[in-house]
């Protein structure tokens, strides 16, 4: 089975398209039609720019040059993962934490499944690394961004409560328990509706694109839940880890509440 | 209620926060220290730096233990603060009280509270009785001082009178040392063994009325 190759023109077709879009939701003063386009020419411009790394990185196919776009990825993850908090942990630790989270999650089941369960030759190689990390990375930063959010957001509500719960004797991570569950449940719920989900309400998008590609579908599913499994791994564990480092954070060493290590970005 | 006696005096050595002056106090067993004050003056952060939930300066002592020498969820069982709005997040009353139900019971109807309340909802609880069972609750916990945090705002005159009684036996009969936050002149002059006013930022022993 060949794979078709799209040429530029054959694209500009489904452009065409999204620009009939744009002028219908134009006469239908949506106020929607600038926001749709200039997403459309970012996804060009930004998927042309990472098409052009990966065809460079591949051909290198070095560790160090796949490792230092491997940090890339994670930084910007890191970036992201504290963008999307309401309530932040000052003096750096909300991109600390959450960017050491998913270091040490996703990095790792990335290394573990790259070695121990795919074993590609090298096993960095690139056609298997890069995705797979990025999925990792991907479904990583929405975890710990919702668990983190969702922590620090609880407790900056619930002050008076922890506070009274310190009052009564109870050691901080029994005060700040239930919250502290809350948020990783948070973080884990998204990943466990994707696998319940899975082929019966959405045929998943690597899958697709696998299948797209000239894959067996046999041997396209057995890929997608290798993904799930490992995206799952890497939620979790990277969830908690974020949400217990900021649950600590989030108390000093005499188990008080410090809310002035938050702050409130609007 | 369980007897345990205290296991000593509380002490403030040059006690800091905020904006007052540096406090040194001592309060014996069985002792009822009263503060009072205008509206932010401080008060209230006093007695949460005593139960060590704000960063401060100086030091406590309860008997001869340190609060800087004790792990913090240790010091707060045993110098007990009670906030003037007191938070409660299971659903029921009963959930909240660790204690066997003779004790329970025994302080419910020592404040005119049926014995059914540990059955309540806490949606329906009024502030009155929100305040008078969050006072059961933090005893329950047998700590060896009290800290109050105007106890009684929220009760009518014949609540206070009867919660006023409760406490007093209490703090005698456990000899537990008490800093007790309170506006109202009769009731200092009811309940303290000493009254303190802060003013200017600094705390001054008041004149006995």
């Amino acid at each position: 089975m060949s794979i078709i190759d799209l040429s530029w023109w054959q694209l500009a077709l489904a452009a065409l398209l999204v620009l009939a879009l744009a002028a219908t939701s134009y006469l239908a003063r949506l106020g929607m039609a600038r926001s749709l386009l200039v997403a459309a020419a970012r996804t060009v411009i930004q998927l042309a720019l990472v098409g052009l790394v990966l065809e460079l990185v591949f051909e290198i196919g070095r560790l160090r040059w796949i490792v230092l776009m491997g940090l890339a990825m994670l930084l910007v993850a890191g970036r992201e993962v504290m963008a999307r908090q309401k309530y932040r942990l000052t003096g750096g630790w909300a991109f600390g934490i959450g960017t050491a989270s998913m270091f040490i999650s996703a990095f790792s089941v990335t290394v573990l499944t790259l070695t121990v369960i795919i074993g590609p030759d090298p096993w960095y190689r690139p056609q298997y690394a890069i995705p797979l990390l990025g999925m990792l990375l991907g479904n990583t930063m929405t975890g710990i961004a919702l668990g983190l959010d969702r922590l620090t957001e609880g407790v900056w509500r619930q002050r008076a409560l922890i506070e009274n719960r310190l009052m009564l004797g109870q050691p901080w991570d029994v005060a700040v328990g239930e919250i502290r569950r809350d948020a990783v449940r948070s973080g884990l719920i998204p990943i466990i509706n994707a696998m319940a989900a899975a082929g019966v309400v959405s045929l998943p998008g690597m899958m697709t694109g696998q299948i797209l590609a000239g894959t067996p579908p046999a041997i396209a599913v057995k890929y997608q839940i290798l993904i799930m499994f490992t995206i799952a791994v890497g939620t979790g564990f990277g969830t908690l880890a974020a949400v217990s480092a900021g649950a600590r954070r989030l108390f000093d060493a005499r188990e008080r509440l410090r809310l002035d290590r938050l702050v409130d970005t609007g | 209620m369980n007897d345990s006696a205290a296991s000593g005096s509380l002490k403030l050595d040059r006690v800091a926060v905020g904006e007052l002056e540096p406090v040194s106090l001592s309060v014996s067993r069985g002792q009822v220290v009263c503060i009072s004050g205008a509206s932010g003056s401080g008060k209230t952060r006093l007695l949460r730096a005593v139960a060590d939930l704000e960063p401060h300066a100086g030091d406590c002592l309860l008997g001869d233990v340190r609060q800087s020498e004790t792990p913090a969820h240790r010091w707060r069982a045993a110098v007990m603060m009670v906030p003037a709005e007191s938070q409660w997040w299971h659903e029921t009353v009963g959930e909240h009280l660790a204690a066997d139900a003779a004790d329970a019971s025994a302080a419910l109807d020592a404040l005119a509270l049926p014995e059914s309340a540990l059955e309540w909802s806490i949606s329906r609880l009024s502030s009155g009785e929100k305040q008078r069972l969050a006072l059961i609750r933090a005893l329950l916990h047998a700590p060896q001082a009290l800290l109050l945090d105007e106890p009684t705002a929220n009760l009518d005159s014949d609540s206070v009178r009867r919660v006023e009684r409760w406490l007093l036996d209490i703090i005698r009969r456990r000899e537990l040392p008490t800093v007790w936050v309170a506006h109202d002149a009769e009731q200092i002059r009811r309940v303290s063994s000493r009254h303190y006013r802060i003013d200017n930022k600094t705390l001054r022993e008041a004149e006995a009325a």
